[in-house]
């Protein structure tokens, strides 16, 4: 069949600039460039563009522009540009439209519609770079009450706590399996996270042998596929997640398709090379709250009750509700991702229509705990959409305790978020599993990217700290009173537990 | 720091009476104990070596053998409760008795015989090991089974099976014999193998109605092998026939892709 889809960019190149090195044709892992030697001029196929700006980037004279098609159909406010495309795409090929990334769709975001308080003559600000500033955040669950004991003068804490998290800074990568992501750059997460003293998360996909020897700082996860769950797995990582859903496709199920299994990847998944892994929409052994906890404790067993166990479900309707399930059921941290969540693929249609704004849900979830008396049972980590240190801050605020950062990270490493990591051919060497791009990120200098990231954010969020007058993000979990909403109606701002700007 | 200090559960010395050790085996007496008593004594019993330990008046205690990863005899007399053996690596367990749900869940290695029926989830997500059951078994059994090369997980069940059998099975191998249905009489099952995309489903007769994306085929003479050496070891651990058991037409059901997706989306 022909098709009416004309390319999405055009690839521009200036013939004086080009000094016919071929960069770009070797860099593009879609081959869009190639070399004519007879005519010694470089072609580019315009409709293999994705614009994932590789080319652009490495040209050593700056010869290529990569430019969006202006031969569109006729600007409609409904009919937009997008959705014409998709249609013409779905009526070529009668498949489900994949993407990758998270929902590209606006008015979705919250956070720009949250501001941030400051100190000003009635209490003073505090200068971080000459003040101590508490951001160290603990997750797990907190005993009910302390009890203590002197003993030859000195305080002995009596109370067993049950086991935490130790995060020097509220921040941790989020889960993205090794499949999805290339070895180097799971291992770049996983130096970076212990570097900093956080954590990274494995994802479904398992914990390859050769990155046991970070697990102190490995939340390893449990999701329907249970691919590469056992024992040594179990207890390498610091703390075991249950993954019930994922904002970018909440409830259905995922398929890593049969090309992106590698050896290395089957090894890792404990499933034959070249077969599609395919995780089900339910774990099939939690079909409620009691088969739940039924998981939560069987993990707990498995791990003889020495690690945290955190469940992940993607931000719906009635979160607050399934959350106080959560905690009831025994889970010690529970981790909400919202609507914007990435994903490494996921129809279209899933992504960017199904699930809710994570800022609705983390002000939700934290008011239920409180109101039920039982916030301190778990910790909540906020996911989907992060993309600064002032929407960590403003999480906190609305009551996460920490957050997962998945594209944010990925970004330090490279990624221009093309939405194309379905295709396994990530020009970065990022999503993608083939060897020969996979080699592109170099471990060393994506962690070295990654500290710096975390860094940066840390010392901003201290900044935010110190301007608010607050030196412990203790006392700035769940204070919304250091919030106020712009452009927000009634409703959402009382959904939010914010007031408006100026109130 | 805090994430150092280990949380074991402790034995309350009124369970201590309960112990007793008689030719190197290690009897306990579960009645009315609280599971995370008893798996926390399972787990200090292998720490000090015990090889063959029996379990008496087990009733309902849940995830017994889970985190004992050592090559343990335990034989349970009683009904033991739900996630019997999950993430299992190693033991020998022998259940006589039922099993409830999600016996064998998740399981990495060992095995699970059950002197009766299993419940739902016999065998979930299962990535090695061996699991017998001498008759029937509940819905959703075998779902989501895996292999890797040689390690190769096989669910032996003597009678019937429930719904969703071997459902999405990437790996290993599922016999069903249905020694406990009368003449003539098929397997009421729904959606067996649906989604299977590796493994193997084995039946005696023409007892399953298979699911969407999978195929009847005739034996050849290696599945007649792996048939042969699991009925033979069913047969030696239930005192079964074996020459009874063989004298069927047994038929297998593989799945038609191992992609069965790959015609799903468009890029």
């Amino acid at each position: 069949m022909k098709t009416n889809l004309l390319p999405e960019f055009l690839v521009e190149r200036d013939e004086r600039r080009c000094i016919r090195c071929k960069v770009c044709v070797n860099q593009c892992t879609y081959e869009t460039h190639s070399y004519d030697e007879e005519d010694d001029v470089i072609c580019s196929k315009d409709e293999n563009c994705v614009n994932c700006q590789r080319c652009v980037t490495f040209c050593p004279t700056h010869a290529i522009t990569i430019r969006k098609n202006p031969n569109v159909n006729t600007e409609n406010a409904n009919w937009t540009v997008a959705a014409i495309r998709d249609l013409k795409k779905q009526a070529e090929t009668g498949g489900v439209l994949l993407t990758g990334m998270g929902c590209d769709k606006p008015n979705l975001t919250y956070w720009d519609r949250l501001l941030l308080n400051a100190s000003q003559v009635t209490n003073p600000s505090i200068d971080p770079l000459r003040e101590p500033m508490e951001i160290r955040t603990y997750l797990g669950a907190k005993p009910d009450e302390l009890e203590m004991e002197m003993e030859n003068g000195s305080i002995l804490l009596k109370t067993k706590l049950a086991p935490q998290l130790r995060l020097n800074t509220p921040i941790l990568f989020s889960a993205m399996s090794y499949g999805a992501i290339s070895l180097n750059v799971h291992e770049a997460l996983a130096r970076a996270a212990t570097k900093c003293g956080t954590y990274f998360n494995t994802g479904e996909g398992g914990l390859d042998k050769r990155l046991y020897k970070y697990g102190d700082h490995a939340i390893v996860q449990v999701a329907s596929g249970r691919f590469g769950v056992h024992p040594d797995y179990l207890n390498a990582g610091a703390a075991v997640e249950i993954k019930i859903g994922q904002g970018a496709k909440p409830g259905i199920g995922g398929h890593l398709p049969g090309e992106k299994v590698t050896p290395d990847v089957a090894r890792t998944r404990m499933i034959p090379t070249g077969t599609d892994a395919l995780s089900p929409a339910p774990q099939h052994d939690i079909y409620s709250i009691e088969d739940l906890r039924q998981l939560i404790y069987a993990l707990k067993e498995a791990t003889n009750y020495t690690k945290s166990i955190s469940v992940k479900i993607a931000a719906v309707h009635n979160s607050a509700a399934i959350a106080s399930g959560m905690v009831r059921a025994g889970a010690d941290i529970i981790a909400l991702d919202g609507v914007r969540g990435s994903t490494g693929a996921a129809p279209k249609i899933i992504r960017d229509n199904v699930g809710i704004p994570i800022e609705l849900v983390i002000a939700q979830v934290d008011q239920r705990l409180r109101a039920e008396g039982i916030r301190n049972k778990a910790s909540i980590i906020a996911a989907g959409g992060i993309r600064s240190s002032g929407d960590v801050i403003k999480a906190i605020a609305l009551g996460a305790d920490a957050v997962y950062i998945g594209t944010a990270a990925l970004v330090a490493v490279g990624c221009t978020v093309c939405q194309r990591c379905y295709t396994g051919k990530c020009p970065w060497g990022i999503a993608t599993n083939d060897p020969w791009i996979a080699k592109r990120v170099n471990s060393d200098i994506a962690t070295e990217r990654l500290v710096n990231l975390l860094r940066g954010w840390s010392l901003e969020i201290k900044d935010m700290m110190g301007g608010m007058g607050i030196n412990a993000i203790e006392s700035l979990r769940g204070n919304r009173l250091a919030l106020r909403g712009v452009g927000l109606t009634d409703t959402e701002l009382k959904i939010l537990g914010v007031k408006m700007a100026g109130a | 720091m805090l994430k150092e200090e280990k949380r074991f559960v402790e034995i309350d010395s009124k369970y201590v009476p309960r112990v007793k050790v008689k030719d190197r085996v290690w009897k306990i007496d579960a009645e009315g104990m609280y599971y995370k008593d008893l798996n926390s004594l399972l787990r200090d019993m292998c720490n000090k070596g015990a090889e063959k330990i029996l379990i008496r008046n087990v009733c309902g205690q849940r995830y017994i053998g889970t985190d004992l990863n050592a090559e343990v005899e335990i034989d349970i007399h009683g009904t033991p409760g739900n996630d019997m053996g999950a993430f299992m690596s190693g033991p020998l367990i022998t259940v006589h008795g039922n099993a409830q749900d999600g016996c064998g869940n998740t399981m990495n290695d060992g095995k699970i015989v059950v002197h009766g029926q299993a419940g739902d989830l016999t065998g979930h997500s299962m990535r090695g090991g061996q699991i017998f059951v001498r008759d029937d078994v509940g819905y959703r059994v075998g779902i989501h089974m895996k292999e890797y090369k040689r390690k190769i997980p096989d669910i032996v069940i003597g009678g019937a099976a429930g719904d969703f059998l071997a459902e999405y099975m990437a790996g290993g191998v599922v016999v069903v014999l249905g020694l406990t249905l009368g003449e003539c009489e098929r397997c009421k099952a729904r959606f067996v193998g649906t989604g299977m995309h590796g493994g193997v489903i084995y039946e005696r007769g023409d007892i399953l109605e298979v699911g969407k994306g999978t195929k009847l085929m005739k034996v050849g003479k290696r599945d007649m092998q792996v048939i042969e050496r699991l009925v033979k070891e069913y047969c030696e651990r239930f005192s079964a026939d074996y020459e009874i058991i063989m004298n069927a037409k047994f038929h297998k059901i593989v799945p038609v892709s191992k992609r069965p997706y790959s015609k799903l989306y468009s890029n």
